[in-house]
Parts: structure tokens; C-alpha cells; sequence
């Protein structure tokens, strides 16, 4: 096993001796490194944002740049990586097109913020399937001007452009970027004016080029082990040998644990580039989903093939997150309130557990038994999430929050229903937020199967909704609030499909 | 035109220009203060032992176990300050409390080679304490009669006579939340003991004088034995103008004591949980109007919540009180103030410093009233602007009240408004579920300190043989552009180009007994002071070169770093020939500016007097789009026409007036500060202590359409090149999102239905509010004859208010601040 290193800005940097919990970010700093920076510790504000060269999801390039918030990633995690910051991507005399751009239109007043969003925007800049959706780049802005390039929300299509510039830029790749300054306009200004990489760009050069492959890592000192196995059997020994190993993937939770609460484990084993975690299969019986996967790979590669988990994923943290979180992590977990629960029970997804001893499916309803439970072995992982098919045609995906981008949900409501000739033949509800585990609205689905889909059954039903799960009072919303909108979901969802289309369309 | 507004016709004043760090920001290279210390060798790193109270006495506190964890050198407690052992100028915040007052009070500081092992010291800190009855919530405060502070009082005309002839009289009741900064770069101090000997601290300070003086009084030392830098900020909005102090006390001790390095920096829990924000008020009300919708009497107490110390409430309070009437001619008016002292982190300055804090009473009063005096909001609010010849009700004139006007009529044109309401309209006819509504909100806005005495400003300017030009003034640099426009006043000044003008990181041995770059006044006050050195120097090279040129010093023109003579064309000079040859005739070359706004009065025992040299107007336009069965809402368009007299920077003031704006509507509508408010063991305790749970406005909040525009021929006489302050007024232009939620949730309710709208309007607040209209109730608001809320008067044993003069006679050091 070789020395940990760390390709940062194209010189390779020895890891040294180091506690296996120390953050990409804190090391980063450590090596004079100052432009990522700590804003929050938890993910939430991407101030620390650095950009790391992955596998591609899509497309015919086998690298692309990634952002990822090297406050959550021990630097462990990042043996035999390639990484580059906001130094790494150009100097005060010679900027970067995208640090040009945002510096000449007010992009920056603290500056704090700054070099995280550099990243975001680089990572968005240099994604291979970005394409302009129009021939002109996006307005000017004039200094002392009228008008600042704003989008004529009286156009039809306006709100779904306002996300997504002419020349391709998707906004929500900012979603896990935090500026207090701006009010963000000059940055969406900015990030809509880009144009495509010159052609001797050599960040977009590297895209050609193979991937840095995974390394094997064992890092040990006094305060704990950070153990990345080289496969699966390797991965499932450990966890059968070493009953305190604690399992991570893109760490947007542990990083958490370790940042804000000070938890410290004795060993953490890293199975999120184990390639027999990561396969994503269609057939007509299933979708299989690899635990390992990204969120960002999922939403790409599925591109829609799920509709539910369609809507679901944008809304689901920031763009940052995704880009590390996994489904396996987010069902690993057990957390009542994440997103994927709803979804996934609503989609009657099986979980694929695997261990020393063998496989097993488990129907991720009977998988949850209490807050932060699950039937899962200490021994076992997640393998695969398998989707069966055929989906229902009817689906939707409601988020209760305060901030519609990067919030966690106070609420989250998942429907995947058909219905036929106007009756309801399948109604899936998933709830989350509502109860210590994520749970299905048997209730509710009860009150509707085999019922007309009609606005008299939708509101007795939406009653029978507001009753489910035990709602309670914090900090996001009052017990009042989430039961008024468990009921108000099924309005809503009717309100938006009141006459189904018909057989053989799509939803 | 005075000679202070007048500009010249050419220089760099009044150019869009990106922000002067921009190139360092967008690649990293931009230092703040924690950046320091990957470059400082032997550094200790600060943690701090926080009690689990909101109040508690503090019965004993072991701090040997901190002793074992390796790496631990030192914890600091109240047996270490060798001078006064408190972080404030008032003399209530003890730096190391024998008695917790709030949760998450630092009760003692481990020093240690980590901070990995300075949190582990901490843990191994024993602290026992005995818990005692706390307040938490202003309405407990108000109920127990816990006050600090004066309870001042605003009045003018006859209230009680007003009320008695006003046609209508309405009485309501208001509490609206506070405000966490969330600057994203937390609190942060660097201490050493330089190589002469002299305590020098880095730290991230809007008002680095007052940090040097807290530094040297918990230390015992002098003013000139201590030197404070602040590179930069990332971010401040008045959480580091009185915060920082004690956090750069601590550094300091720590280094004094182990002769080392120490670095103090928050993370984000401990900033969120240790240190003050926005205060939240309660107020209530009673209001007259006349026939026409004009008010005739308003009677209102605002009592602020706080927190555990003075702080800055009470000019914070002061300011909240002349701000009240904000664009509104009220004749007859008594508006009492109180400070609520309550078991919370001691709230603070925050960007429009109790501006907000009183506009928000007028305008919720205007919106609530609006649809029972059936009129239109905005027909309402226009009814009432100020006038030729009006005063505020503390006294002063309101200069330029036609502009109140002029922004406003210019909103309603350039944002189309008159037709997109008919727009609206038929959008909410064909859409049971969905409203939408566009409201307008005015901003009239009082530029200066309160205090007379801190609006002065030094700078220091030297020009150097090779003719470039380093500028330091008393300003610090938090993202607003100060030093930007400080380089452009200079580079006018002296008739250089930009190039030719560097600028220093602000520090006290540099430029001494600076006031806090606050108010919004950086600009006018370091600028006036910038231009004043400035203008020594050129006026001596004037000489310099007419003598050389055999003209009279009037005809000698500097502009573009050239200098020729009327009359003579052609360049006679270069600007460096001319700097050689004044410092071969031994002319100096450098000059201390100064700068003290003239034509101010203010007697704060009677609240009266002319405290203001001058207003800041603005309008904004805002339309938002209601979710009928959530709550949750998007901004769709905003229009602004704000008042920035004649522009020093037009990039730098629309940056400031687009993120005053979002960071306004941050407040009214997302930003949800929740404390423990049962009787549980957390009592106290901030539930809402990290990124996670205290939201800020994203991307998804940005008004999809942002459009502003700067009011043109707005030039302001006796102000820095006929420029006005804009760092705070467009935060309050956000009270038009607020304002459209309200009449979009009172369109799901019949014609007329006035809203009470929570705040801050959360999606869950615009959906109890918009379930309310649905019943089509009105609420809140009780007529007169009903039982209904009568604002409180003062308490009489609320301390005396000292005239301003009886202030400065006391001459304790520390007495004044404000912002």
C-alpha cells in the first residue's frame, strides 16, 4: 500500500501523519491553502467548496470536474484523488474565465463565499453535457443600468428558464452555495454569461484522460482507523471482523457527526468507490440502483426514468451534497426526515443487503423499526436499491420547507398512483417527517383504492391523510402545520392531476 | 455647491468599478484574519467551556481535568484578567461571569496546541452550577418587569386629542422576530506580542478603536500599548462592531500569559450561540386616521428584546423611535421605547440598526389598516407622505420630500405597475389555489450616528518619492466596497489614475479614535476625511508647481497623473516630476485627514434635535406568488429606485442595495430564529444553531426579475462628492415582499379582509394567514370602544436619559458607542 497523497492543483501532496476524522478542508488550510474556507462545518454553505476529478456519469469523456464540500470529506478519503481549488484555477493576473466573470460583475463583496462558489460554478462550467439553449449569451448587465438581465416571468417558460441560462448553465449547481452579500443576481449574471472552455483549456483537457482510480487506504493513529477496502469481500470481512466499524460513503452525514457534535469513531471503513456498489441496471422487472452511487449520478443516468425520483432529487440538499451523498447512506442512516424514504417506500423499493453470510432482499417497508433503527446487521450493507416495474403513472413528489433549495424537509409526501377509467387502482403514499421512521399512508392509500379519483373521495381521504403518523412541534414547523399540510398534499397532488392521462401515456 | 459635494469632471469617482480585492476574492488570495494563521508559527488555538443554563450561578469550577488532555497549555478564567474583567463599554458583560445569563455562556477558555485538544480540554472542564429563574421570551420580560436601560420617549403635538378627533381609530399588537448576521466568516481574533514589545491583534472588527481599547482595559495596559488590525471581513452587518471585543480580549490574555500566539476562532455554533443579533420587538399600537386616510394620531410602545446586556440596545431603540414615521407625516405622535432584559446572547447591531425595527411597525399598521379603511395600500401610504415644510416627530426638517415622491411614481412607471395589477387580477379569478399581489413599500432613512460626537473620521495619505500614493483611513473593509470608494475619492482627489493608489489594511496605530465603520456612514465620513488629506497635499504641490511654472497655483490642473498649466496647453508635468521636485524643496508629502459632519444637534434626554445630515429615500415594487395549500411562495419581481445622490461607485451601491434587499427579505420572511421557550432543562437554548436550521436566502429566493435603478439628479449638497450613504436603507425596501404576502394571503379571503401576517412570514405564517382570509375573518384589529391594546407608558424608575452633553461631561472612556 503506498503513501497517502493527495494530487492538489497538480502537485501531489503527502497526507503525512494525521488523524483519520482531519477534513479535507482543515488540510487544505493546513498546506497554506486559504481559499476554502469554513462557513459552517456542516455542508450547508459551501464556502469550502473544492472541485475533484471523478469517473463521468454520462456522456463520452471518462473524467469530469465535481464539486464536493471539503468540510465533510476526511482527507483519508481523498488518497490518490486529484482535487483543485479556486488557487488552482488561476491567478490575480491571470483569471480563470470563470473567476473573470465573476469579479467584473460585483460577483464578490466580503469575498468570503467566493472561492466556494468559483468552484461550484468551474464544476458546472467544465460539466460535458452543458449545452446553450440559445445562440445569444445572457445580457450585460449595466453598471448604473434599468435592467439587469432579469427574465420576463410573463414569458411562458420563464420560471423554468430563471433556473437555467442560455448558455446551459443549470442554476441549481449554486444551490449548496451560500453568499450573504450579493443577493445573488450579479453571480446568476455571471454564471449565465460563461461561454464553453477555450480549446487548449487544460481542466477540460483532463476530462480525456482516465479517472484517478480508488486507492486502497488504511490510515491508522491514536484517535482511529480510516479503512477505504479494495472490494466488496475485503469490505464485508472488515465489517464482519470489526463489530465497531462505522460505514461511509460521501460522509454528508458523518461529516457532520464529526464536525459539529464531535463524534469520534474508532474505525471508519469508506465503501463509497467499491464498483460493486455502484452498477445502475434497467430491466422490465427492476431498476437496480447501487448503493455507492451518487445522488448526481442517479439523477443523471436515470435521466427520468423514474419520474418520481425525478422531482424528488433536485429538491434533495444542494448540488454539493449530491454530489456525495448516496442512497445507501441516506437509507444507512435511517433518518425520518431525509427525502429518499418517502420516495423509495412509495415506489415499494426492496433493499439488497449483503454480508459475509450471504444476500438478502428486504422490502424497505419492513426495513425501518425506530428512530435511526432498521433490520440491518452491524455486519450488513446496502448493496443495491431495486426499484420494481412496472412504476405507477402517476407520481409526485411534495417537499414541505422553508427554503425550496437545500432545506431540509419538515414534511415530505411521496404518490405514485394509476389510475383507470377514473378510479384509483394503485395509491402508494410515502410520508416522512411525520414519524420516528419514514412510513406509508396505509390510511389514506386505503380511503382511495378502488375509489373514483374524484374531489368528494380526494378530500375525505385528504381527513383521513391529516390523521396519519405522529406529528410534532420543532424548530421547522408546528405539529398544526405538518398535519394541515399532510392533508393539503392530497389536494394539492388531485388539484394538479384531476383528470389522469389516460392508459399508455406517461406521466 | 460646496466645495465638499462638487466634483470634478474628470476622475475615477462615479466609474463602475468591481470591488478592489475582486481579483483576490475569485481566486482565493484574499487574507482574512484566520488565513493568518497557517502563517504564524507556535499558535494556540481558543475553545471555549459554554454552561447548559440560561441562567445559573456559577458554584464551582474545576479546571485541573483540561490540565490532563495532552496538548493543553492553559485555561483562562476570571483570576487571569490583570485589568478590568468585562468585554463591553457599560460595564455589565464580564468577560469570565461568576453568574451564567444566558445558554451558551463562555465561562472559561482552554488554550491548547489543537483544537482538537483545546475541545477535548474543554470537555474536561468541570463546571457546577445552580440554576435560577430565567426570562426568555420579551412578553415574560414585559410580565416581570425586567428592563435595562432608559425608557425614552418621542412625542410631538397632542395624542390623546388626535385619537379623540380621528375619524377611525384602530389598535393592534406586533411582535416580530430577530435577525442572526450570518456573516459568513465567523468571529475571529489573532493576538501576539509583537517584536516591540506591544500587543498586536488581527481582528475581524468593524470598529477596531473600540477592540484596541477593551484589549488594553482587560489587560490593564494603555491605548498605545495595544495595536488592532483588520485586513478584511467576511461580512460583518453590524455583528462586528461591539461583538468582537471580548473574543479579541481573550486572544490577547491568552498571549500575554503563554507568550505565545493565540488564535480565537468561532465556529459556527459558538458564533450563532454566544453572540448577539438582530433585536426582536414587540409593540403595540393605536392609530387615528381622518376622513381621507390620513393619519392623525399614532400612539405606540416598542419594547426590544435585549438579551442578557446593554449591548447597543439603547441607540438601537433610539433609532427604532425616529424611525417610526419613516415616509409618513404623523402630527400628533408618542412613541415610548423599552429595552427587555432577557436570559438570551445580547442583541446588536444589525444592518439598519432599529430602522427596520420601527418602519416595520408603520408599515404593518398600514397594511393591516389599509383594507378596513377601504383603500388601496398604496393609495393609503401615499396619502400620508411627507410634505414641503413637514418635520420628523423628533424635530428635524424633512429635506427633499419630494423625492419620497419621485422614487415612488418612477417604481410605479418603471415596474409597469398599474397594468400588471390588471394582470394579477385575472390571475387570481382563474386560480382558486394560487394568488398572486404586488406591493409598494417607501424607505426614508436618517444618515449619521445618533450621537453627535462619533460622526468624525480620520485618514492618513502618503504620497512617496516615486509618486505612488498609499491611503490608510479609520473605515474597515466588510464587503461593502468602503475601500473601493476610498481609492476613487483619493485617486480623484490628488488627479491620479486608480493605478496610482494603494490602500493599507486598516489599524489603530495608523489612524487612532476611529468610530465604527457603521450607520452607513463609512463612505461620507472616511471619505471626507480621505479627500480632506487629500486636498493638504494637493494644494501644496499646487504650489510646488506653479512656482516651476510661473503661474498662478489657481491655473494649475492635475488630472490623469498630469499636470499642465491654463492657458499653456500640452503636459508642463508629469505627476512624478512634480512629487521629486516638491520633495527636493522639502514640501511634505504626507497629510492626516480629518472630517466632523457639520450641522448636527441631538439632545437624547429629550429625544429631539437634528441628529440626521440627511436622508436616503427609496421605493420598491414587489410581486409574489402564493401557494394556496402551503404557504410557500416565490418572489417574482422586484423593481427599486433608490436615492444614492450623485453615485461614488454605481456597481458597489446596486451590489449594496440588491443584497440590503434579499438580506431584508431574509429577515421578514425565511430567517427563523426559535429558542427553547418551555420550562424543559434547555430552556434557553438556541434550537436554531447551525447552517442547517438557521436558513438564509439561497438562489431559490432571489427575485426571479431584479431590477434597480439608481435616482438620477440626486446630487447631495455637503456630502462627499455629492454622493449619500447606502450601506443600510434598501434593507428596509424588503418590507414590500412582506406587504405583498399579506395581500396576496388576503386574496383567498373576501374583498377587504385585513391580514395579520406573522413575522417572519415562514411558509407556514403565510399559510396560517392565508387560512385565516379563507374563513374571511377580520382579525386582529379592534375598533375603538372594543376591548383593545393600550401601549404602556414608561416605567417611572427606568433610569434617567442623559442629555448628550451630561454624556460627554462624564468622560468615562468607554461610555460612547453606537452605531
Amino acid at each position: 500500500m503506498s503513501t497517502p497523497s493527495v494530487t492538489v492543483n497538480g502537485r501531489t501532496e503527502p497526507v503525512g501523519s494525521i488523524a483519520p476524522h482531519l477534513t479535507a478542508l482543515d488540510w487544505l488550510r493546513d498546506l497554506g491553502l486559504t481559499g476554502s474556507k469554513e462557513g459552517c462545518a456542516e455542508g450547508e454553505c459551501g464556502a469550502c467548496a473544492i472541485m475533484i476529478a471523478r469517473p463521468a456519469a454520462t456522456g463520452t469523456e471518462p473524467t469530469e470536474w465535481v464539486a464536493i464540500n471539503a468540510c465533510l470529506i476526511p482527507v483519508a478519503g481523498l488518497d490518490g484523488q486529484e482535487v483543485l481549488t479556486a488557487e488552482g484555477l488561476g491567478s490575480p493576473t491571470d483569471l480563470h474565465p470563470v473567476q473573470h466573470e465573476l469579479a467584473v460583475r460585483g460577483g464578490s463583496q466580503c469575498g468570503y463565499c467566493t472561492p466556494g462558489f468559483i468552484c461550484s460554478m468551474a464544476a458546472e462550467y467544465y460539466r460535458a453535457d452543458r449545452h446553450a439553449t440559445s445562440a445569444t449569451a445572457a445580457p450585460v448587465a449595466a453598471a448604473n443600468g434599468t435592467d439587469h438581465g432579469g427574465v420576463d416571468p410573463n414569458q411562458p417558460g420563464a420560471e423554468a428558464d430563471a433556473e437555467h441560462g442560455p448558455n446551459g448553465f443549470d442554476l441549481h449547481a449554486l444551490s449548496g452555495n451560500l453568499c450573504r452579500c450579493t443577493g445573488y443576481r450579479p453571480i446568476r449574471d455571471a454564471a449565465f454569461a460563461l461561454g464553453g472552455p477555450p480549446v487548449d483549456d487544460g481542466f477540460a483537457e483532463r476530462r480525456a484522460q482516465a479517472p484517478p482510480a480508488p486507492r486502497a487506504t488504511r490510515i491508522s493513529a491514536d484517535s482511529g482507523e480510516f479503512h477505504r477496502p479494495a472490494d466488496l469481500p475485503e469490505a464485508l470481512q472488515l465489517l464482519a471482523d470489526r463489530p465497531e466499524a462505522l460505514v461511509v460513503a460521501g460522509c454528508t452525514d458523518w461529516g457532520v457527526e464529526v464536525n459539529i457534535r464531535g463524534s469520534r469513531a474508532p474505525l471508519v471503513v469508506a465503501v463509497d468507490r467499491l464498483e460493486e456498489l455502484r452498477s445502475l441496471t434497467v430491466n422490465d422487472a427492476h431498476i437496480r440502483l447501487g448503493a455507492a452511487l451518487t445522488l448526481s449520478e442517479i439523477e443523471r443516468c436515470l435521466d427520468g426514468e423514474i419520474p418520481l425520483l425525478a422531482e424528488m432529487l433536485p429538491q434533495f440538499a444542494s448540488r454539493l451534497i449530491r454530489n456525495g451523498a448516496t442512497l445507501g447512506g441516506n437509507l444507512g442512516t435511517g433518518s425520518p426526515i431525509g427525502d429518499a424514504p418517502p420516495a423509495l417506500l412509495a415506489l415499494e423499493a426492496e433493499l439488497l443487503l449483503a454480508s459475509v453470510d450471504g444476500e438478502r432482499v428486504v422490502p424497505l417497508a419492513d426495513y425501518f423499526t425506530g428512530y435511526r433503527q432498521s433490520v440491518r446487521a452491524r455486519h450488513e450493507l446496502i448493496k443495491e436499491i431495486i426499484v420494481p416495474r412496472p412504476l405507477a403513472r402517476l407520481a409526485s413528489f411534495h417537499k414541505i420547507a422553508k427554503r425550496r433549495f437545500d432545506d431540509i424537509s419538515s414534511v415530505a409526501v411521496a404518490f405514485a398512483f394509476d389510475v383507470t377509467d377514473g378510479v384509483v387502482r394503485r395509491a402508494h403514499i410515502g410520508l416522512g417527517g411525520v414519524a420516528a421512521t419514514p412510513i406509508r399512508a396505509l390510511d389514506a392509500e386505503a380511503a382511495l383504492v378502488g375509489q373514483p379519483w374524484s374531489a368528494e373521495i380526494v378530500r375525505e381521504a385528504a381527513q383521513v391523510m391529516a390523521q396519519e403518523g405522529t406529528p410534532l412541534d420543532d424548530h421547522r414547523a408546528s405539529a398544526g402545520y405538518r398535519a394541515g399540510m399532510l392533508g393539503q398534499a392530497l389536494l394539492k397532488f388531485h388539484a394538479q392531476h384531476p383528470e389522469p392521462r389516460p392508459e399508455g401515456v406517461p406521466a | 455647491m460646496s466645495h465638499l459635494s462638487e466634483r470634478p469632471e474628470v476622475g475615477e469617482i462615479g466609474r463602475s468599478i468591481a470591488h478592489e480585492s475582486a481579483a483576490l476574492h475569485v481566486t482565493g488570495k484574499a487574507l482574512y484574519t484566520d488565513d493568518l494563521v497557517a502563517r504564524t508559527r507556535d499558535v494556540l488555538h481558543a475553545w471555549p467551556v459554554q454552561a447548559p443554563h440560561a441562567r445559573a450561578a456559577i458554584t464551582s469550577l474545576d479546571v485541573a481535568g483540561a490540565y490532563e488532555v495532552p496538548g493543553v497549555v492553559r485555561v483562562l478564567t476570571a483570576a487571569d484578567v490583570p485589568g478590568v474583567n468585562d468585554a463591553g463599554v457599560k460595564h455589565d458583560e464580564p468577560l469570565f461571569p461568576d453568574e451564567v445569563r444566558f445558554f451558551g455562556h463562555a465561562v472559561c477558555w482552554v488554550l491548547a496546541e489543537t483544537l482538537e485538544a483545546a475541545r477535548l480540554g474543554g470537555l474536561a472542564v468541570e463546571v457546577t452550577y445552580d440554576p435560577l429563574p430565567s426570562l426568555i421570551t420579551v412578553k415574560e420580560a414585559i410580565e416581570a418587569h425586567a428592563f435595562q436601560g432608559a425608557q425614552p420617549t418621542v412625542e410631538r403635538g397632542d395624542v390623546s386629542t388626535g385619537l379623540e378627533g380621528a375619524a377611525q381609530v384602530f389598535s393592534g399588537e406586533l411582535e416580530f422576530a430577530g435577525q442572526e448576521h450570518f456573516y459568513l466568516e465567523t468571529h475571529c481574533a489573532l493576538a501576539y506580542v509583537d517584536e516591540g514589545g506591544q500587543v498586536f491583534v488581527q481582528s475581524s472588527t468593524q470598529h477596531p478603536s473600540e477592540t484596541q481599547e477593551i484589549v488594553a482595559h482587560v489587560l490593564g495596559l494603555r491605548s498605545h500599548e495595544v495595536t488592532v488590525q483588520c485586513l478584511r471581513m467576511g461580512g460583518a452587518f453590524g455583528g462586528k462592531e461591539m461583538q468582537p471585543h471580548g473574543f479579541a480580549a481573550i486572544a490577547a490574555l491568552g498571549s500575554i500569559l503563554t507568550g505565545r500566539p493565540v488564535r480565537l476562532r468561532l465556529n459556527r455554533t459558538q458564533d450563532l450561540t454566544m453572540t448577539g443579533k438582530r433585536h426582536g420587538f414587540h409593540a403595540d399600537w393605536r392609530v387615528g386616521f381622518d376622513d381621507e386616510g390620513r393619519i392623525h394620531a399614532l400612539e405606540a410602545t416598542l419594547t426590544s428584546d435585549g438579551g442578557w446586556s446593554l449591548d447597543l440596545s439603547e441607540p438601537v431603540l433610539a433609532r427604532a423611535l425616529c424611525h417610526i414615521d419613516n415616509a409618513y407625516w404623523v402630527p400628533n405622535i408618542r412613541v415610548t421605547g423599552r429595552i427587555a432584559q432577557t436570559n438570551k446572547t445580547s442583541q446588536t447591531a444589525f444592518r439598519g440598526f432599529g430602522g427596520p425595527q420601527g418602519m416595520i411597525v408603520i408599515e404593518d399598521i398600514l397594511g393591516r389598516c389599509a383594507p378596513l379603511l377601504g383603500l388601496d395600500a398604496d393609495e393609503l401610504r401615499g396619502r400620508n407622505f411627507y410634505g414641503p415644510d413637514q418635520t420628523t416627530p423628533y424635530g428635524q426638517p424633512v429635506r427633499h420630500p419630494e423625492r419620497i415622491r419621485a422614487v415612488w411614481d418612477q417604481v410605479l412607471e418603471a415596474g409597469d405597475v398599474a397594468r400588471r395589477r390588471g394582470e394579477i387580477a385575472d390571475f387570481n379569478a382563474a386560480h382558486p389555489d394560487t394568488k398572486r399581489a404586488l406591493a409598494l413599500t417607501p424607505v426614508k432613512f436618517g444618515i449619521s450616528f445618533n450621537l453627535t460626537a462619533f460622526n468624525q473620521a480620520g485618514a492618513l495619505v502618503h504620497v512617496y518619492k516615486d509618486g505612488s500614493v498609499l491611503i490608510n483611513h479609520g473605515g474597515t473593509e466588510m464587503g461593502q466596497g468602503l475601500h473601493t470608494k476610498m481609492l476613487q475619492v483619493a485617486a480623484t482627489t490628488l488627479g491620479l489614475p486608480l493605478s496610482a493608489v494603494r490602500l493599507a489594511p486598516t489599524r489603530t496605530d495608523k489612524v487612532p479614535n476611529t468610530s465604527a465603520t457603521a450607520a452607513s456612514s463609512g463612505a461620507d465620513l472616511n471619505g471626507g476625511a480621505v479627500k480632506n488629506a487629500c486636498e493638504q497635499i494637493r494644494e501644496r504641490l499646487l504650489q510646488v508647481a506653479a512656482g516651476g511654472l510661473g503661474v498662478a497655483a489657481a491655473d494649475v490642473r492635475i488630472a490623469d497623473g498630469k499636470v499642465t498649466a491654463l492657458g499653456r496647453g500640452g503636459v508642463a508635468l508629469s505627476w512624478g516630476e512634480l512629487v521629486r521636485t516638491a520633495y527636493f524643496q522639502r514640501v511634505q508629502l504626507s497629510a492626516a485627514g480629518y472630517y466632523r459632519t457639520e450641522g448636527l444637534h441631538w439632545d437624547s434626554s429629550v429625544m429631539h434635535g437634528s441628529p440626521f445630515k440627511y436622508f436616503a429615500y427609496g421605493a420598491a415594487a414587489a410581486e409574489v406568488e402564493v401557494d394556496g395549500f402551503t404557504g410557500a411562495y416565490t418572489t417574482r419581481r422586484v423593481d427599486i429606485v433608490h436615492d444614492v445622490g450623485d453615485s461614488l461607485s454605481p456597481l458597489i451601491d446596486i451590489g449594496q442595495i440588491e443584497g440590503g434587499f434579499v438580506q431584508g427579505a431574509g429577515w421578514l420572511t425565511l430567517e427563523d430564529l426559535r429558542w427553547d421557550e418551555s420550562d424543559g432543562p434547555t430552556r434557553g437554548r438556541l434550537a436554531t444553531q447551525a447552517a442547517s436550521t438557521y436558513k438564509l436566502p439561497s438562489f431559490s429566493e432571489m427575485p426571479t426579475d431584479f431590477r434597480v435603478t439608481l435616482l438620477e439628479r440626486a446630487h447631495e449638497e455637503g456630502s462627499v462628492y455629492g454622493s449619500k450613504a447606502v450601506g443600510e436603507p434598501p434593507l428596509m425596501l424588503a418590507f414590500s415582499v412582506r406587504e405583498a404576502l399579506r395581500q396576496a394571503a388576503a386574496a383567498f379571503g373576501p374583498e377587504g379582509t385585513s391580514v395579520d401576517l406573522a413575522s417572519p412570514a415562514t411558509p407556514e405564517a403565510v399559510w396560517w394567514a392565508l387560512s385565516e382570509a379563507r374563513r374571511g375573518h377580520e382579525t386582529g384589529h379592534l375598533l375603538e370602544g372594543k376591548p383593545g391594546v393600550k401601549p404602556e407608558a414608561a416605567d417611572q424608575d427606568a433610569p434617567p436619559r442623559l442629555p448628550e452633553s451630561e454624556v460627554a461631561r462624564l468622560a468615562r472612556p468607554h461610555l460612547l458607542t453606537e452605531a
